[in-house]
């Protein structure tokens, strides 16, 4: 069973981020990057995949090529091989675009399956699984908290709000996991020195035969018009009672007013 | 001597670090109150291949070195001291003089389930009247065919009584030298062999999660090929393992300290008195800029001697040196730490009051602090 995994850079969660005020885009090289947290459980469900039915675990990701880092990172955990896609004419995608260069890598790699992250920490737009299966023509089963393969079925039990939901398809497919769906593995001291010698395959657009002008900030289909920063919170109002009781009155009518009550 | 970590060690330092905090950190405290250590933490230590950092991969390690397996150290016991030192005993004092002394037959036999953490090694040489004078041992072994029977006891064992404990290297006397001396043997010794007997829990002031016991030889009898090492090397063998092992104590030691900076920094902004924050007052901030100092220093001094023991170079001042500074340090920044907690710092549920408890001990094991000077002493010329 070949096994494919998407990741992706992001900025570590806990920094500050900030967007670069010429093209309004994520100021990527500003902060500290890390691999993107959701990714480890795609990594570690490949590889517990793995482990049931054998075959390999291959790495995808598209990024500049200093997001080498974070495919090796995922590379410590286990996979056998990785795919990096890099090309200047990349920056500024939008997610839909993003997930057309992916489809092209994937059909180079021919895997049986296709797991990714439910979404990544910078634009938390979760798009990418679904538009990936639609441009692939596989079946898309997202927000994944349990996967099975048997023979060519995959099925997933998707979280919702009053259980689950039982989802299954024919393979080839792409599956979005969630946090959860198991506890991802500490790489070992073996796993990162045996990730710098993993194979990395380099993909620019022309390899993939994707056009520059229908990606990045040239393709995009969506526009950031205008950012600017979280205004700073107001001091609250204080409701002090004089000692009479009627600081009640005031709280019930503030909240009242507020459609709280 | 290059004390720059490598950007793989840099990397593994990260993610012990994040192990020791989603992991071990959440379950410290109820270990310690178990008395005994949760296997879900071993059991990941070991698939980290913690076990195994020293040791070439021939022989089932993970091809990294010393310093590596400090880092690891230093990294744990900024949150729990007793996990941190079942990693250095099992390692430093169980799986190091199996690697060191032990023939290729040996490494395959015994060494590869310790690197692989399947099991836990100990090292049996402290008795109940004898610790810093180790050639005074009282525990013999006598050949009868091709077999060692021994008799004595250790004490203050530590990874002994634990069910992945898989064996013992004990240190006996097997005759006598040439000068009066005794002649010591080093023993392996598998857990469960008729004879051997593993006493009860020690009731410590410390390191509760961790396992230290009494070890009981009655008449146990062991193969002759169990030997460790030539026959009568045992007192060289372990004092080099000591040696080696008192730079990893100086690791831990610092994690200790590091831990110290760490929770009262949070502490001392969080906590407020007289209307700010209690890291605005300098009696309480010069504390904490002390402990960082400490930290800081103890961990260059590991650092060096670690550098030194991986490059084949002698290595012994500087491990005594290492050890007894960030030992002290230790138990002087749990100390300090318990006093910017205030009364908090006095109650368990605050991990200072643990590392205060925790502290002590790193005066003692690996050699105590007057052996530290006494070594020091020496390489001066003096004593």
């Amino acid at each position: 069973m070949k096994i494919l995994v998407t990741v992706k850079r992001v900025p570590d969660t806990a920094a500050e981020k900030r967007l670069d005020p010429a093209d309004k885009t994520l100021d990527r090289e500003s902060v500290e990057t890390i691999l993107n947290p959701v990714d480890e459980y795609a990594v570690e469900e490949a590889l517990r995949l793995k482990e049931q039915h054998g075959g390999e675990v291959v790495v995808l990701c598209m990024g500049p090529s200093s997001a080498l880092a974070t495919v090796r990172k995922a590379l410590s955990m286990g996979p056998d091989a990785a795919v990096h896609v890099h090309d200047d004419a990349l920056h500024g995608s939008c997610a839909f675009n993003t997930a057309k260069v992916l489809q092209a890598a994937i059909r180079q790699v021919e895997p049986d399956i296709v797991l990714c992250g439910s979404e990544s920490t910078d634009a938390r737009t979760s798009l990418v699984p679904s538009a990936l299966a639609e441009y692939l023509g596989w079946p898309g089963l997202t927000g994944a908290k349990q996967l099975e393969v048997d023979g060519a079925t995959v099925r997933v039990h998707r979280e919702t709000e009053n259980g689950y939901d039982v989802v299954e398809a024919d393979g080839p497919a792409v599956v979005s996991v969630v946090k959860g769906i198991n506890e991802p593995r500490y790489p070992s001291f073996k796993g990162i020195m045996a990730a710098k010698s993993k194979p990395v395959t380099d993909y620019t657009l022309a390899d993939l035969g994707v056009d520059p002008g229908e990606v990045g900030t040239a393709g995009a289909t969506t526009e950031v018009v205008d950012f600017a920063p979280r205004p700073p919170r107001q001091a609250g109002q204080q409701v002090k009672d004089p000692g009479d009781g009627s600081a009640a009155v005031e709280l019930a009518e503030f909240l009242a007013g507020h459609k709280f009550i | 001597m290059d004390l720059e970590l490598t950007p793989e060690q840099e990397e593994f330092r990260k993610i012990v670090r994040a192990f020791a905090e989603e992991v071990v950190g959440p379950r410290a405290e109820a270990m310690d109150r178990a008395g005994a250590l949760d296997p879900v933490v071993l059991d990941q230590m070991a698939a980290m291949g913690l076990f195994g950092l020293p040791f070439p991969e021939e022989v089932g390690g993970m091809g990294a070195d010393y310093t590596t397996l400090c880092l690891a150290i230093e990294e744990l016991a900024r949150v729990d001291s007793s996990v941190a030192i079942t990693l250095e005993a099992a390692v430093g004092l169980g799986a190091m003089p199996i690697w060191r002394y032990g023939s290729a037959e040996q490494h395959q036999r015994w060494l590869r389930p310790l690197a692989a953490g399947e099991q836990l090694g100990a090292f049996g040489l402290t008795e109940p009247a004898g610790g810093s004078d180790a050639g005074a041992l009282a525990t013999r072994a006598t050949l009868d065919g091709d077999e060692w029977v021994i008799d004595g006891t250790k004490a203050l064992i530590t990874n002994a009584g634990l069910d992945r404990s898989g064996l013992v290297t004990v240190a006996a006397v097997t005759g006598q030298r040439p000068d009066g001396r005794h002649e010591i043997t080093n023993i392996i010794v598998p857990t469960g062999t008729p004879g051997y007997r593993v006493g009860r829990s020690y009731a410590k002031v410390g390191w509760h999660a961790s396992d230290t016991r009494e070890l009981i030889f009655e008449s146990c009898r062991v193969p002759v090929a169990n030997t460790l090492g030539e026959r009568g090397a045992g007192l060289a063998n372990f004092l080099r393992t000591l040696e080696e092992g008192r730079v990893a104590v100086a690791a831990l030691a610092t994690g200790l300290c590091q831990g110290c900076v760490d929770e009262c920094t949070r502490y001392a902004r969080e906590r407020e008195a007289f209307g700010q924050p209690i890291a605005a007052f300098q009696a309480v901030a010069f504390k904490i800029a002390d402990m960082e100092v400490r930290a800081h220093t103890a961990r260059l001094a590991w650092q060096q001697a670690a550098a030194k023991l991986d490059a084949g170079q002698p290595f012994g001042r500087e491990a005594a040196i290492a050890k007894l500074y960030a030992s002290e340090a230790a138990v002087t920044s749990a100390r300090d730490a318990v006093q910017v907690h205030g009364g908090y710092g006095f109650m368990e549920e605050f991990p200072v009051a643990r590392f205060y408890r925790d502290a002590k001990v790193l005066e003692i094991g690996e050699g105590t602090s007057e052996i530290m000077r006494i070594l020091i002493a020496r390489s001066l010329g003096l004593g």
